[in-house]
C-alpha cells in the first residue's frame, strides 16, 4: 500500500462523507487501515477503497476500526490519584462542576471519574460530558457495562488511585459482565463530536482528552488544543496522557503545569 | 565482516528485547561509543509500572544522551531513545515518533514488529535493527520487513541469551545478516558509520 493510496481514500472520506483524517498521524493510520483490509479479507487496496466508495454503511465500520478505541478504568492510577487529591478538593469549591472527556472512547475513564466523583462527594452536583466521533463506542458509554474479566484489574488499579472502598460495589455483575450503578450513568452526557471538525460547545472546569492527541499530527494538535483552551473557564484543567504534552503547543503559555502528571491548570 | 557494511551507512539502530534482554543491554551499552552518528531506539517488553526509572537506569550506563521518547518527538543522531511502557512506537516520514495505543501484537505493546516495520518503511537499506533474548515470537516479522526494505538484520547468538527463543525463531525463519554474542555486537555498532 503506497502513501498515494492512502491519500486517495482520505480525499474519498472527507469529499463524500465529511470525514477528515487527513491530518492523522499517517504512520498509525497506515496500520490501521493495511489492518483492516485484513480482517476483512479484502484482496486489494482498490477492492477496499469501492467498498469504502460505494456502501455508506460500511463507513461506520471502516471508523471504528480505524480509529483506536482501547481504553481502560483508571489507567495509570496515579494520575487518578492526583485528580482526587489536587483537582476535585479545588473543583469542590464550585457550585456546579463540569467535566468533557473528549475522545472518549467507550467510556472507562468516564465512569472512573464519576466514581471519583462520589467518592469526593460531589457526582451530585456535577455533569460529565462524554463525546466520539465513533456512535458506536457512545452506545457502550450509554449502557455502562463493560467485561467482568476486567474488574480484577480495574479493581487494583482503583486501589492505587486511592480508592478505599469496595470496587465491587459500583457494579452488578451478570453473565460475565459487569454493570455499572445507574447513579453514575445518569450523570454522563453524551453527544458525538470529532474534534477535527465541530467546535468548542460548552464552558468545562476540566478537559480530559488521553491518549488522543497522539494520533494526530502537530497542526491538528495544535488546533484541538486551542479548542480546549477556549472550552475551559478559567483556573479549569486540562488533563492529557502521559506522553502528551501541551510544551511547544500555541497555548502553553496561557498554562500551568500542576505536577509530574500531565496536569494543566488554565491560568490566563 | 568490514566489507559487509562498508557500503552500508546507519540511519536509524533499533535494537529490539523481551526478557533477558536487560541484561545484554546493561553490558553492551558500556561499550558503546560516546558520539553515536545516529540515532537509537530501544523496544523493551516490560511491565506497565508507571514510572520512567528504566530509562534512568539505561542512562546511568552510557554517555550517549538517553531518554523515554514523548509523542511528536524528532528522532535525532546521537540519542538513544526507549519506547514508553504500554505504547506502541511508530516513526513518521517525516522522522518524528509517534505514539500509538492500539491493541497489544504478539501478547506485547510495545510490540518489536511494529516498530521495526515502521522504521523499516522510512528508513529503507539505513536501518540496522537488532533483536535480542526474549520469550516470544514478536521481532520476527519486523525484521522480515527490514530486510524486505533493504536494511541489515542482526539478532544475539542464542547460545548466549538467557532466552534463546526469540534469535532462533527469527534465524529459522528468515536470512540473519548477523549473529553476535554482546561484544561483538557493541564492535560491529561501533564500526557503522
Amino acid at each position: 500500500m503506497e502513501e498515494e493510496d492512502i491519500d486517495l481514500l482520505l480525499n474519498d472520506l472527507f469529499d463524500l462523507y465529511g470525514y477528515d483524517f487527513t491530518r492523522y498521524s499517517r504512520a498509525s493510520l497506515k496500520r490501521r487501515i493495511i489492518r483492516l483490509c485484513s480482517l476483512d479479507k479484502f484482496p486489494s487496496f482498490a477492492e477496499l477503497r469501492y467498498r469504502v466508495r460505494n456502501d455508506p454503511s460500511y463507513l461506520k465500520r471502516f471508523v471504528e476500526e480505524v480509529t483506536v478505541n482501547v481504553t481502560e478504568m483508571f489507567r495509570d492510577p496515579a494520575f487518578y490519584k492526583s485528580l482526587r487529591e489536587e483537582v476535585l478538593p479545588v473543583l469542590g469549591t464550585k457550585p456546579f462542576i463540569r467535566i468533557w472527556h473528549a475522545g472518549c472512547s467507550t467510556g472507562e475513564e468516564v465512569y472512573s471519574m464519576a466514581i471519583l466523583l462520589k467518592e469526593a462527594n460531589l457526582l451530585r452536583r456535577s455533569l460529565l460530558y462524554a463525546t466520539d466521533l465513533n456512535p458506536s463506542v457512545l452506545e457502550k458509554v450509554r449502557k455502562g457495562i463493560f467485561s467482568l474479566a476486567l474488574m480484577k484489574q480495574y479493581s487494583e488499579s482503583y486501589i492505587s488511585s486511592g480508592g478505599t472502598a469496595d470496587f465491587s460495589s459500583y457494579y452488578t455483575a451478570q453473565y460475565g459482565q459487569a454493570k455499572f450503578d445507574s447513579e453514575l450513568s445518569e450523570k454522563i452526557i453524551i453527544s458525538t463530536h470529532n474534534l477535527v471538525s465541530d467546535s468548542s460547545f460548552n464552558e468545562f472546569d476540566l478537559i480530559l482528552c488521553r491518549n488522543v492527541l497522539i494520533y494526530f499530527d502537530k497542526e491538528l494538535q495544535d488546533r484541538v488544543l486551542k479548542l480546549f483552551d477556549a472550552s475551559l473557564g478559567t483556573l479549569g484543567y486540562l488533563a492529557l496522557g502521559t506522553k502528551e504534552t501541551l510544551k511547544f503547543s500555541a497555548v502553553q503559555h496561557k498554562f500551568k503545569q500542576l505536577n509530574r502528571e500531565k496536569i494543566w491548570k488554565k491560568i490566563i | 565482516m568490514e566489507e559487509d557494511h562498508l557500503n552500508h551507512t546507519c540511519e536509524f539502530l533499533l535494537i529490539g528485547g523481551s526478557a533477558g534482554s536487560l541484561e545484554v543491554l546493561f553490558r553492551l551499552l558500556p561499550l558503546l561509543r560516546a558520539d553515536l552518528p545516529f540515532p537509537v531506539a530501544l523496544v523493551l517488553h516490560r511491565r506497565n509500572s508507571g514510572d520512567s526509572t528504566l530509562s534512568e537506569l539505561l542512562a546511568s550506563k552510557t554517555l550517549n544522551p538517553t531518554q523515554e521518547v514523548e509523542d511528536k518527538e524528532p528522532v535525532t543522531p546521537g540519542t538513544i531513545y526507549l519506547a514508553p511502557a504500554d505504547y506502541h512506537l511508530l516513526i513518521e516520514h517525516n522522522r518524528t515518533f509517534s505514539l500509538d495505543y492500539s491493541e497489544k501484537i504478539n501478547f506485547s505493546r510495545p510490540s518489536i514488529d511494529v516498530t521495526f516495520e515502521s522504521a523499516a518503511e522510512v528508513y529503507g537499506p539505513g536501518l540496522v535493527a537488532i533483536l535480542l533474548s526474549g520469550a516470544n515470537e514478536d521481532g520476527t516479522s519486523g525484521l522480515t520487513a527490514v530486510k524486505q526494505a533493504g536494511g541489515m538484520a542482526v539478532v544475539q547468538n542464542p547460545d548466549t541469551a538467557q532466552m534463546p527463543f526469540m534469535p532462533h525463531y527469527a534465524l529459522t525463519h528468515l536470512p540473519i545478516d548477523h549473529v553476535f554474542d554482546t561484544i561483538e555486537m557493541a564492535a560491529f555498532i561501533n564500526s557503522l558509520t
